[in-house]
C-alpha cells in the first residue's frame, strides 16, 4: 500500500513523501498520540548547525509516539493492541555494550523518518505493548524510558551511600527522572535544583527544592543528576561538582551542542564518575510501560503534558510546533493524519 | 455494519501501455487495485470489503488477492461489475444483502480502485460522517476558477470558486437511504446521474463534505500514471 510521510524538508517547512510501505516481517501501526521533543522542535526551528541540517533531512520527526497495532506479518500482535515504538535501531547483539550505544544504532527522526507518518512499519522487537496507560501518557513512554535508562545505569554504577540525590534542571526531563527516582530509589532523599521557582512549583512530590543561585553553604548531594543541556550546562556541571561528595556518581543527561569546559581538579580530587546517557532501548522501554501501569505516577506526569488539539492537516502540524514553544514542559497531540 | 466497496468494474485502460485495465497496471511493486484495497483492509471498521470487477477480469483478481492479500482473504468478496458505476454499486449491495439481509443502519464506503492514495483518514472521516449524517461525499477545495459552458463555445456562468469543491471517493452512505433515492429514479434519470452523491442531491436529501486530499487522485490518463509513478519513486513507463 501506499503510506504518506510528513517530512520536514527544511526549517519550518513540511512536505508529503509518499512510499510504498514494506510490510514483510513487519508489524504495522497507525499512530495515535505524539508528543514534541527538544531535538525535533531545534529540528524544525533550523536551530542545529547548517552541516547537520543538511545531513538529517528531510525526515520526519517525532520519535514520542504511541499507537495501534493494524497488521502483522509476524503474528506477534494482534490487531487493535495498544503499542509504543522504539525509535533506536541497531542490528548487532551484544551483552555489554546497550543498543542505543551501539556502532551502528541509528535513531528515527535523527537522519532517518521518526513516526510523522500515516503508518508506521517496525520489526516486533520494536514495538511494545501496553495496556491500561492512557493514550496522551503513553505518548511520552520514549521520554520516560530514558529516565528508566539512566536510573538503571545509575543503579549499576554509583556506590551504595545514596543517601541525597540531586537533580540539577526544572524541565520535563528532570521531572521525568524526579518521578522515577521517588519510585524507584525510595530510600534517597530526591532534591531538585533549578533556575524558574514557577517550574520548581511542580515538584510538590520531591523532597526540596532550591533555586541554584541560592543553594546553601551547606549544601551536599551523594549523587546527582545533570538535566540541564544547552547553555545551561557548564553552570549546572559546575554545581554538581562543588556540591557533590566524594565518589559520588554524576549522570549526564542534558543535551549540549556546543563544548562544555568542566572542571577536572575538582573531578580529580573527589574522584566523581561521570555517565554520559542518551536514548534508551527494548528493556528500557519494557520498565517505563510495566511503571506506567501505575496510575498515581500517570496522574504525576499528567501535570506536566498539555494536550493541544489534534493535528489533521500539515498546518496543524505548524501550529503544534509553533505552541510548543510556549509551552514550558511537554506537547502532546492526537495524529489523525 | 460497517462495509468497504472498492469500484474496479472498468475494462478499459486508455493507456497506450497493455490491454490491462488501469487498475491492474503496476504502481511500485504492486497492481494499483491492490494499494488501494491494502488500504482498505486496514480499516478494522470494515466487516467486509467488497471489489466490484468485470466478469472478465474477476479470475485475474481472484489471482492478485491469493497473491497479496494472503493473510486476510477472507474479509474480501469479489461481486461482478455492472454496466456502469452506479449498477455496480448495486451489484455489490445485493451481494451485501444476500451475505447479511437488509439492515436500516448499515454503511457502504464506496471507492474508486484507481485512487491508490487513499488515507486511512480519509476513510475513518467517511465511516463517521456516513454514520452522523446518512450520506457523505469526499472532496478538495477547487484551486481553479470553474467556467461553466453549456454549449461548449462561450461561457455560460463562472461560479465562485470559494463556492466550488472537486469530487474525489470515497463516497459513503446509509444504503437503506441510498437504495431509496436510487430506485425513485427514472431509467433517463438512471442514466444522467453516473454519480452515486448526485442521486441523492436531485432527491433534496443532505450530503455532507468530508475533506479529501491532493493526492487521492484518480489515475485515469497516461499522464496520471506518469504522476503516480514519479510520487511512489517507481518507474514511469512510456
Amino acid at each position: 500500500m501506499i503510506n504518506y510521510v510528513y517530512q520536514l524538508v527544511s526549517p519550518k517547512l513540511i512536505s508529503v513523501k509518499h512510499e510504498v510501505l514494506d510490510t514483510k516481517e513487519m508489524v504495522l501501526i497507525r499512530p495515535e498520540y505524539m508528543s514534541i521533543c527538544q531535538a525535533d522542535q531545534r529540528y524544525y526551528q533550523g536551530m542545529r548547525s547548517g552541516k547537520v541540517m543538511k545531513e538529517k533531512l528531510p525526515m520526519a520527526l517525532i520519535h514520542e509516539c504511541c499507537g495501534t497495532v493494524v497488521f502483522d506479518d509476524t503474528n506477534t500482535f494482534k490487531e487493535g493492541q495498544r503499542v509504543v515504538m522504539i525509535p533506536n535501531h541497531s542490528s548487532t547483539k551484544n551483552d555489554v555494550i546497550y543498543e542505543n550505544y551501539a556502532k551502528d544504532s541509528f535513531f528515527l527522526s535523527s537522519g532517518h523518518d521518526g513516526f510523522m507518518r500515516e503508518l508506521v512499519n517496525l520489526l516486533p522487537d520494536r514495538v511494545v505493548q501496553f495496556e491500561n496507560i492512557e493514550l496522551p501518557i503513553a505518548a511520552i513512554t520514549e521520554f520516560v524510558s530514558v529516565g528508566v535508562h539512566a536510573i538503571t545505569r545509575f543503579d549499576l554504577a554509583a556506590h551504595s551511600n545514596r543517601g541525597i540525590i540531586g537533580i540539577w534542571g526544572d524541565g520535563s526531563l528532570a521531572y521525568i527522572v524526579a518521578s522515577l527516582l521517588k519510585e524507584l530509589q525510595t530510600e534517597s532523599e530526591i532534591i531538585v535544583v533549578g533556575k524558574n521557582i514557577n517550574k520548581l512549583s511542580h515538584f510538590s512530590f520531591v523532597d526540596k527544592t532550591y533555586l541554584a543561585d541560592y543553594l546553601p553553604s551547606d549544601f551536599e548531594v551523594d549523587h546527582a543528576f545533570e538535566c540541564v543541556g544547552g547553555e545551561g550546562s557548564y553552570f549546572a556541571i559546575d554545581d554538581i561538582i562543588r556540591y557533590i561528595n566524594p565518589q559520588g556518581t554524576v549522570m549526564l543527561l542534558g543535551v549540549s551542542e556546543n563544548k562544555v569546559p568542566i572542571y577536572t581538579r575538582d573531578i580529580l580530587e573527589k574522584g566523581l564518575s561521570f555517565i554520559g546517557c542518551s536514548r534508551s532501548g527494548r528493556t528500557d522501554f519494557q520498565k517505563a510501560v510495566e511503571l506506567l501501569g501505575n496510575k498515581k505516577l500517570q496522574n504525576r506526569l499528567s501535570t506536566i503534558i498539555f494536550e493541544d488539539k489534534p493535528v489533521s492537516s500539515i498546518t496543524d502540524i505548524h501550529r503544534v510546533f509553533q505552541a510548543d514553544l510556549s509551552i514550558p514542559f511537554k506537547t502532546v497531540f492526537r495524529w489523525n493524519l | 455494519m460497517i462495509f468497504g466497496a472498492i469500484l474496479a468494474g472498468g475494462v478499459g485502460s486508455r493507456m497506450n501501455i497493455a490491454d490491462v485495465p488501469k487498475q491492474f497496471l503496476p504502481l511500485g511493486n504492486k497492481p494499483i487495485v491492490i494499494h488501494t484495497l491494502e488500504k482498505f483492509m486496514l480499516c478494522t471498521s470494515f466487516d467486509k470489503v467488497y471489489v466490484g470487477v468485470h466478469p472478465s477480469w474477476i479470475s485475474h483478481m481472484e489471482d492478485l488477492i491469493d497473491k497479496y492479500i494472503n493473510s486476510k482473504a477472507e474479509k474480501v468478496c469479489i461481486v461482478p461489475g455492472g454496466e456502469d458505476r452506479n449498477s455496480t454499486i448495486f451489484n455489490i449491495v445485493k451481494s451485501i444483502e444476500e451475505d447479511y439481509g437488509e439492515n436500516e443502519e448499515d454503511i457502504i464506503v464506496t471507492h474508486d480502485a484507481v485512487r491508490p492514495f487513499v488515507t486511512l483518514r480519509i476513510i475513518n472521516d467517511n465511516i463517521d460522517a456516513a454514520l452522523k449524517y446518512g450520506a457523505c461525499d469526499t472532496v478538495i477545495p477547487a484551486t481553479d476558477t470553474i467556467v461553466e459552458s453549456k454549449n461548449g463555445i462561450s461561457i455560460t456562468n463562472i461560479p465562485i470558486r470559494s463556492h466550488m469543491y472537486q469530487g474525489q471517493t470515497p463516497q459513503s452512505f446509509k444504503i437503506a437511504k441510498l437504495k431509496k433515492a436510487y430506485y425513485d429514479l427514472s431509467d433517463e434519470e438512471k442514466d444522467i446521474l453516473t454519480d452515486a452523491c448526485n442521486i441523492l442531491v436531485k432527491r433534496k436529501m443532505y450530503v455532507h463534505l468530508v475533506m479529501g486530499d491532493a493526492a487521492n487522485m484518480k489515475i485515469t490518463t497516461v499522464n496520471d500514471y506518469k504522476v503516480a509513478q514519479a510520487m511512489v519513486g517507481g518507474m514511469a513507463i512510456d
